[in-house]
């Protein structure tokens, strides 16, 4: 990535000199200048002029390298006669001028970009020069060359870094010596750790506490080692692994990744950790524990809760884009649709309810909440984790009453959270399934307990059409509501009837379906009648709202747990095996995370204002742009020009803001 | 089809509460009756789930609206929210695991101390299936080793204590599904005629029957599933 960084820092620079008129810069005059080569940003307009110059000029390249899929390159020559660039080995020619090299401040320059702006500046004149369009070959190539997809030369090359990640969340083999079991746990890409103060083991994603007990205490001892000093450690590299520690009170917790997060992501996903933790025992019975018993064993108190903190550093392994942005995805509905639905749940508020939610697969519907009182982000990610991403609660069927403490609400104390599934088609007249369904004959009920068949054959055959008619996770429609009432069960009940019944009769049930099934926008779709997008993928996030939309993942899902519907998927995946992109691994959509973590730390790295950015990899080109409305991501393949991909990226950003109102919740329902 | 057949048979609901250490297979005994389906490796019930299941007797037809609870520890104080007002319960321990016959003594004990008077209460062993005492596995069986018989709690030992106390006692697999239906009917035709009137008080019965018309709408894909597990 630093390489990458650098060379997209430079060109990046180019364009800026290119084509805006630097502000001057407030700093103090510059000492007297060498003549050339040292050019430094001190120097006001005449000298940012004077630089821009040389840019454009050398944004002619001589040489331009092209990798094509088959891993074969070729090598042409351009009519430019100026030779200032030196090709990257990339495929993606990218001029690189030494005068800017020498600059040590340029990622100040970069600030300047999209500032001039605003949130409005346009994109593609910020970043796309004209550098390509002047390289012949380039334009003899970009037919074929544009279509790689990004990973793609990953894929057929040697995948250097996430060898072995389909096996990340295989369990550790129980009958082979220790040594082999540690050899399998040392070979994982991503640990997290929980411990006590004293030295206890809490939890470990992997292998049992005995396994690693020795482990726990190496990671004890140099912990507490720093903390006598006075001086916590914060993190530390370790061959390719880099450990984080994050000290919360009594408790130390630790993740070691090799996937190449920033110490501030990795940070952010233990705090998630320990918000689970708190979910489960509310801040100040988590203080008491520890104050009367420091050598406490929390794993009991914590017993049950192991799937929901796995399930939870399990979507952070495999990349979670939501945990990354600390935004929320939402279902895309018409604004008049969102609109009545929120209007048929205010109608049938109990009178104990707090907070109301409509989700679809992880993605929130509805929200109704109190004028004074919103929902943070972080615990509502800890309740779709608990919901969607681990089976605790959808497996048993039937309703749920749940105490719950969300920390970012109130940490010193529980809710009561009701929640219901809908069942999949029912008395949804809109579909298929459910007149299928209405065909099966009702069964008989006075059957005598003799008739029950003992038989686990004959009664799995009916358990499997009760169970697993087809089936996605991401359809899956939850009715969530909370009260601080624990004994609200009857009548939080009553109102999610009344609304169900309501949004049944309503149709709005089926349109939920409708958005639920046609999953993610597509690209394509999105900018339908502009065939040159070349991006395969975005991130767009509202920071008003604090939630984000994403393209169709599709591309990133390896088959075999592609998003299709049907009945094999359904029978192939376990009952327990939840969300269709995180049922299988796949390394794909790792590697697109692993890039989108890359571009999130680089703009959010401390005093780095950067606002624009372009990267050209090896193996995909990418952008981020962020502005004071959106945070913006994405991905074309390694050998989409910068031209294509802002053109794209503006694209995109039009149709979000095009679609606000659809894509995102702006304010919801409030009572 | 089925209500319109029996008739005028008198319909009511019990509210059942289901106790006992973690692990031992409570969800999996009501995920048996109620949707006669198994599940290996379930993960753990958080706070309690709510499931309704009917159980037809030759005379009425009992409506069980069922409290799954969560076995953890840091759930038993949420218990008695759960067992107040029930009229029946069914106190659940793994008998392979001697320890959760001790903890379902002292549900049996707070229930006996603090729930309704009138509570049916079943004792039941599950896990049958890892034992080679015969349930529905005949294949396992045959085999018939020491080694393979993962029984801690002897049926006797189980049964004297259940006698004592006045519980009906069953020995279950919710894997097979042996006995399992046993468990519900023996419960249905243990509460008394005058309890079922009597005890449709304010909580679980009263919202329940309130919007009963509702609930057999919404739900009627699962309800026509549900029925075909059960055939009591």
């Amino acid at each position: 990535m630093a390489q990458g960084t650098d060379a997209q820092n430079n060109n990046h620079n180019d364009t800026i000199t290119n084509n805006v008129a630097l502000s001057p810069s407030p700093s103090p005059p510059p000492p007297p200048l060498p003549p050339r080569r040292k050019p430094s940003f001190g120097e006001g307009h005449l000298q940012v002029a004077f630089q821009s110059k040389p840019t454009t000029a050398v944004s002619s390249i001589d040489i331009s390298t092209l990798s094509f899929p088959d891993g074969s390159r070729g090598t042409f020559q351009t009519s430019s006669a100026k030779s200032g660039s030196s090709p990257l080995a990339s495929g993606y020619a990218t001029p690189r001028r030494e005068s800017l090299g020498d600059l040590n401040d340029s990622m100040s320059v970069m600030s300047f970009a999209p500032t001039m702006g605003g949130a409005r500046g346009d994109l593609a004149s910020l970043v796309a020069g004209e550098l390509n369009k002047k390289s012949r070959a380039w334009n003899l190539l970009r037919s074929q060359s544009e279509t790689v997809p990004p990973f793609d030369s990953m894929r057929l090359g040697a995948s250097e870094d996430l060898t072995g990640f389909e096996r990340e969340f295989d369990s550790i083999p129980e009958n082979t010596t220790d040594d082999v079991r540690l050899a399998v746990w040392q070979s994982k890409m991503k640990h997290y750790l929980i411990l006590s103060s004293a030295g206890k083991p809490i939890y470990s994603r992997h292998g049992d506490l005995s396994l690693i007990n020795s482990s726990m205490g190496v990671v004890q001892t140099i912990i507490s080692f720093y903390q006598e000093a006075k001086n916590p450690l914060l993190g530390f590299t370790a061959g390719k692994a880099r450990f984080v520690i994050a000290t919360e009170g009594p408790l130390y917790f630790v993740a070691i990744s090799k996937l190449g997060e920033s110490d501030a992501q990795l940070r952010s996903q233990l705090d998630a950790l320990y918000m689970q933790i708190l979910s489960t025992l509310t801040l100040p019975t988590l203080k008491n524990i520890f104050v009367h018993r420091p050598s406490t064993d929390l794993r009991k108190p914590l017993e049950g809760t192991e799937s929901l903190l796995s399930s939870l550093a399990d979507s952070f392994t495999k990349g979670s884009p939501s945990a990354l942005l600390g935004a929320l995805e939402c279902l895309k509905l018409r604004k008049s649709q969102r609109h009545s639905i929120n209007n048929i749940f205010l109608k049938s508020r109990a009178e104990k309810l707090l907070y109301g939610l409509i989700v679809a697969g992880g993605k929130l519907v509805s929200v109704i909440r109190p004028r004074k009182h919103s929902l943070h982000p972080s615990d509502l990610q800890l309740i779709f984790n608990m919901l969607f991403a681990s089976g605790s609660v959808k497996a048993g069927g039937g309703e749920s009453w749940i105490p719950l403490c969300l920390p970012a609400f109130n940490n010193r104390g529980y809710l009561y959270m009701y929640v219901s599934f809908f069942d999949r088609d029912d008395s949804d007249l809109g579909t298929d399934n459910s007149t299928a369904n209405k065909t099966t004959p009702s069964i008989p009920e006075e059957g005598t307990p003799d008739q029950y068949p003992p038989v686990p054959e004959s009664s799995n055959s009916s358990s499997t059409t009760a169970t697993s008619a087809p089936h996605n996770p991401d359809e899956e429609i939850a009715i969530i509501l909370i009260s601080p009432d624990k004994e609200s069960f009857f009548s939080l009940k009553e109102m999610r009837d009344k609304l169900a019944t309501q949004l049944t009769k309503t149709g709005c049930l089926s349109l939920i379906r409708a958005a639920a099934r046609e999953g993610r926008p597509k690209i394509s779709a999105i900018c339908s009648g502009a065939p040159q997008v070349q991006i395969s993928h975005f991130l767009y996030k509202s920071r008003a709202n604090v939630q984000f939309c994403m393209s169709s993942l599709e591309p990133f899902i390896s088959s075999s747990s592609s998003s299709e519907r049907g009945p094999e998927k359904a029978s192939s995946s376990s009952p327990s095996s939840n969300d269709s992109e995180s049922s299988s691994v796949s390394v794909p959509r790792r590697r697109l995370m692993t890039l989108y973590h890359q571009l999130h730390a680089a703009m959010h790295a401390k005093h780095n204002h950067l606002k624009v950015m372009h990267s050209s990899e090896k193996d995909a080109a990418s952008l981020a742009w962020i502005t004071p409305v959106f945070e913006f991501y994405c991905v074309a393949g390694p050998n989409v020009s910068r031209q294509a991909v802002t053109q794209g990226a503006s694209r995109v950003i039009q149709w979000a803001k095009r679609e606000e109102e659809r894509l995102f919740i702006i304010g919801g329902g409030v009572f | 089809m089925a209500d319109a057949g029996t008739g005028p048979k008198p319909s009511s609901s019990v509210k059942l509460v289901l106790l006992g250490e973690a692990a031992v297979g409570k969800s999996s005994l009501v995920l048996r009756f109620v949707n006669n389906d198994f599940q290996e490796n379930k993960e753990p019930t958080i706070g309690a789930a709510f499931l309704t299941q009917k159980c037809n007797l030759p005379t009425r037809t009992i409506k069980f609206e069922i409290w799954d609870t969560a076995g953890q520890e840091r759930f038993a104080s949420l218990a008695p929210m759960y067992y107040r007002n029930a009229q029946a319960a069914l106190v659940v321990y793994d008998l392979t695991k001697p320890t959760s016959l001790i903890k379902a003594k002292h549900w049996v004990a707070e229930l006996q101390r603090q729930a309704s008077p009138g509570i049916v209460i079943a004792l039941v062993g599950n896990k049958l299936d890892l034992t080679n005492g015969g349930s529905g596995s005949e294949g396992e069986d045959a085999g018939g080793d020491v080694e393979n018989d993962a029984r801690k709690v002897s049926t006797e030992e189980a049964k004297t204590y259940a006698e004592e106390e006045g519980l009906l006692f069953f020995e279950t697999s919710a894997k097979t599904g042996y006995n399992v239906s046993e468990v519900f009917t023996a419960i249905a035709n243990a509460i008394p005629e005058t309890s079922l009137k009597t005890a449709r008080g304010p909580g679980a019965a009263h919202a329940a029957a309130r919007t009963e018309e509702q609930r057999v709408n919404l739900n009627g894909a699962r309800d026509p599933n549900a029925k075909e597990g059960c055939a009591c």
